[in-house]
Formats: C-alpha cells, structure tokens, sequence
C-alpha cells in the first residue's frame, strides 16, 4: 500500500555511559560538514555512546529503513537531532522529549549507504553524539513509488491509529501510525508535502513529546526518485 | 535438473542460485523455469541439446520472481506458459525485477529483457509424449505458485514454495496460503522432490523444513508485533539454533521482517483501537 506511515517506539534503558572520543568513530568524510551545519559553533561536541542509534547494517529496503533513537542513558536531554551524512535530505527528524523519555523510533528513506546520527542536547548545553552507519544497495528504489500515486491516501490523510504498551522496566511505550505520503520534494513533479510538527501530549494535555520532520529542496537526484531521507514514520514517546 | 548454488545474488554467481530442470519426452522437451537471465536460459537451451534431438515444446515459469523467468528470452515466445497470476505478475513487476537484477548480478545480465509467457495454464492433467504431469496450482509464496507432478517417473517439482537447507525468500509471501500449499504438496504421491532452491530429496524433509522456518517466522514476528516491538527489535530477536544450518538465514530473516512486519505492526495497531 503506498502509504507512508508513523510509527515509534520508546527507548529501551541502557547500561552506563561511555567516554566520549573526540574523532568520528564512524570516519565519515561528512562529518565536519554536519557538524558545522547542524550544531552551534561554539558548542561542547562530543562522541557518546551513551546516545545509541540501532538500525539495520544493512538495509534491504532503502525507502524504509527502521531506526530507533535512544539517549536515556543521559542526563536531562533537552532534545535530539538526528541526520543522516550522505543523504540529500540530510536531517531527518528532532525531538525534543519534554514529559517522555528521550527514545524515538522510526523509518527513514536512504539514497545511498550513510551514517545515521543522532546528537542529544543535554541541559548543561553540550551536545552527545552517537550514531551508526547503514549500508544499502539501493535496491528500494526499484520499488513501486509510494505515496502521491496512490488514491487512498487523500482520503486517509492524518489518519493516526496509536497503541500504548506498558513497558515491563516501568513507564509506557506509545507507537503510533499517521496517513501521510511523506513526500521529500526530490521526486520529480511531486512537491514537498510532510508533517512538520507532531505534539504528544498526555489526557491532561502535559506535553509529552514534540517532534519536527524537515524538508529541504534540492535538484533531483538522478536514478532513483524519492530521493530523501524523510520520515516516513515518526514517533512516540515513552511516557515514563 | 540444473542446481543453483544456496547463495543470495551476486556479481560472482550471475544470479544462478535457482533450481531449473527438464523433461525430455517423446513429443519434445517441457522445461521449468528459464532462470535468472537471458544467457543462463541460452545455456540452458544448450545443455539440453547436448542430452536430445528434441525441440523446446514447452517451458513453464513456476511463478514471477526474477531467477524462474528471465531465461524466457533464449526459447520460442509461443512455448512460454504460466499461471494466469504469474503472466498478470511478469507484466506489473517484470521491469522493475530486471532493472534489479542488473544492479545485483551485473553483466551476467547483458541484454537480458523480461518477457512474459502467452499460454495461460490452467490446473489439471498434462499429458506430453507420454508423460503423464499434473499441474498443481497452489499460493502462498506468491499469488500464483504452480507445482508439477510428473506422474511416470514420481517426480515433484516444487518451485518456490519449497526451499531446502536454504531460508526461503518471502517479498510475495502470505504464509498462511503457504502454509496450506505445503500440506497439499506433501499429500502428493511423489518419489523425488525438487526444491525451487536447494538440493533434491527423495523425502519430505524439505516440506516440513520450509513449514517450520515459516511456522516460526509467522508466530515470532506475529507476537513481537502483538508486544508493540519497534523494526529494529524485531530485528534483533534472535535466530533458534535449529535454522542456524540454513543458508543465507540472517538476511532473509532480515529482508523477511522488512517485507512481514509493517503488515503485522498496523494490525497489532488496529486491535489495541478496538480494545479501547
Ligand atoms: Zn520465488
């Protein structure tokens, strides 16, 4: 079915923190470029792999490719940027985890083999990076293209449909699912058209969790055509 | 019957990793499955002219997956025949499969183009030079999965829907119509059973294999999506030690939770609405 859908899972706890190293463990040519875009100049950075990013080292599927984001391991993270090096879309999503714990799962498209990163902004405001590289051949984009093609989305648009877990450590996990095509902007003649802002909020409407996908124009890749990182999915917050 | 090595794609095997066989009759030769390229089905026509004086009469594509048609090239358009669903699948999904196996297998690929049979096969008997065959028209690991009884001599030729000490590929799957075309093809008289991927048997065990690996994979992934498991947990869950032996299983177990779960995961979805 060619619709994108949201979903998140939680963070899961973590074994205790680890020194930072001050070179990119990943040995990313890219590195300095996402650091300079990304974060602020004048920001303590520092590789931590108290940030963890799981996702497959291989990705059969370029056009969703799961990623689960967890920095509860760290102290008071105020919020998470999580980007992708080799990607024309290279952000992919922010959150900030406000009343949940600082975990988010979710699917994101690749172009090519990338690191994928996550940096946590912890409230002493230095920022915790952590990440993991994905390898993929590229064999997604020979699927049938999703989203603007199909009918049914247009009927469905924003439809969520969500389940909460109770999670066995103590707390809750939310995943959720929204109808969205997702749309990068990269595919040609099919205009950006994403979430930009996903709240979470509990039954007494206590924020629980903000969320921002992003969206950025760029030439259109030749080969293969929706072309960006982008998610296609999206979050939820682990109410703990 | 032409082995194929138990090996995922690759530039080094050209996609040979498919099972093709045939049978040489006294009114030409039936074959099944064209393999996974243009020059794969070309030595194949070679090889079988090096066994017979008999013509192609007829070749059969199993179901629509890349590695069983894109031979088709090398033999007659008019003796080109499959299932319905199989020709209706050649047509949507033959393009697309092709341009991938380009990328996969490189120029063991060279000037290979889909081609889709024209001679719809329906289930039922088969008589040819005195082979008396029985088309057996199943699903499962696709929308159409044609297995073929050769009543004279006992042989079963099995397609996809069996894999044997190899893990089965699922992009197509609906494992419980699978699960049903195993029992069917286990209720057949057969002395010798030749797997779509992997080696011959003169048993079941191939049958009872492939049911357990989907068995397995169908509860686990059905459960780890019914305890709201994101992908990637799924992915992590490990492999029990009894499929450690088949070849290739930590990346069809990989690709299988990429092509199972988003299905399994908006269900577990949809049930916690209804409990609400
Ligand atoms: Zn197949």
């Amino acid at each position: 079915m060619n619709i994108h859908h949201v979903i998140a899972a939680a963070a899961l706890a973590l074994g205790p923190g680890i020194a930072a190293a001050q070179t990119d463990p990943l040995d990313s040519p890219r590195w300095g470029d996402m650091k300079k875009e990304f974060l602020p100049a004048a920001a303590r950075v520092v590789f931590d792999e108290r940030v963890r990013v799981i996702a497959p080292l291989t990705a059969e599927n370029a056009l969703n490719v799961p990623v689960s984001v967890d920095a509860s391991a760290l102290p008071d993270v105020k919020e998470v940027l999580v980007f992708a090096d080799f990607n024309p879309i290279a952000r992919i999503v922010r959150f900030e985890p406000g009343g949940a714990q600082p975990g988010l799962g979710f699917r994101i498209k690749l172009q090519q083999s990338s690191p994928v990163r996550a940096a946590a902004r912890t409230g002493d405001g230095s920022w915790h990076v952590g990440g993991t590289w994905v390898n993929t051949t590229g064999g997604g984009c020979t699927l049938p293209s999703t989203g603007s093609a199909s009918p049914e989305w247009q009927k469905r648009l924003g439809e969520v449909s969500s389940r909460v877990w109770p999670k066995k450590e103590g707390g809750e996990r939310l995943r959720l699912r929204v109808i969205h095509p997702e749309d990068t902007g990269l595919a040609a003649g099919i205009p950006a058209f994403y979430i930009q802002q996903l709240d979470l909020a509990d039954a007494a409407g206590t924020p629980l969790m903000h969320i921002e996908g992003f969206e950025k124009k760029l030439p259109t890749t030749p080969g293969c055509s929706p072309a960006a990182a982008r998610i296609s999915a999206s979050p939820t917050a682990a109410t703990s | 019957m032409l082995t194929g090595r138990s090996e995922d794609f690759s530039f080094t095997n050209g996609g040979n990793i498919v099972n093709t066989a045939f049978i040489v009759t006294q009114a030409g030769v039936l074959v099944i499955d064209s393999g996974p390229s243009r020059a794969y089905g070309e030595q194949l026509r070679r090889a079988i002219a090096r066994i017979t004086r008999q013509p192609v009469v007829r070749v059969i594509n199993t179901h629509h997956h890349p590695d069983h048609f894109l031979g088709n090239q090398a033999f007659a358009p008019d003796t080109l025949a499959a299932l319905p669903g199989t020709i209706h699948g050649i047509h949507t999904e033959g393009g697309s499969f092709n341009d991938n196996m380009y990328r996969l297998a490189g120029d063991w690929m060279a000037g290979t183009e889909p081609v889709a049979p024209t001679l719809p096969l329906a289930a039922g008997p088969l008589e040819l030079g005195g082979h008396r065959l029985e088309l057996i028209a199943l699903e499962g690991h696709t929308g159409a999965d044609l297995a073929i009884l050769d009543r004279s001599t006992g042989v079963l030729f099995a397609g996809d829907l069996i894999f044997h000490d190899r893990a089965p590929t699922t992009p197509h799957a609906r494992l419980p119509a699978w699960q049903a075309s195993l029992d069917t093809l286990e209720a057949q008289p057969f002395r010798h059973l030749v797997p779509g991927h992997g080696p011959v048997a003169t048993d079941a065990g191939p049958i009872r294999q492939t049911r357990a690996w989907l068995g397995w994979l169908d509860h686990t992934l059905r459960q780890a999506a019914d305890e709201g498991l994101d992908m990637t947990e799924a992915l992590a869950l490990p492999l029990p030690a009894e499929f450690r032996r088949l070849a290739v299983v930590d990346a069809e177990y990989r690709r299988s939770v990429g092509q199972l779960y988003p299905a399994l995961e908006q269900q577990a979805l949809r049930t916690g609405k209804a409990r609400e």
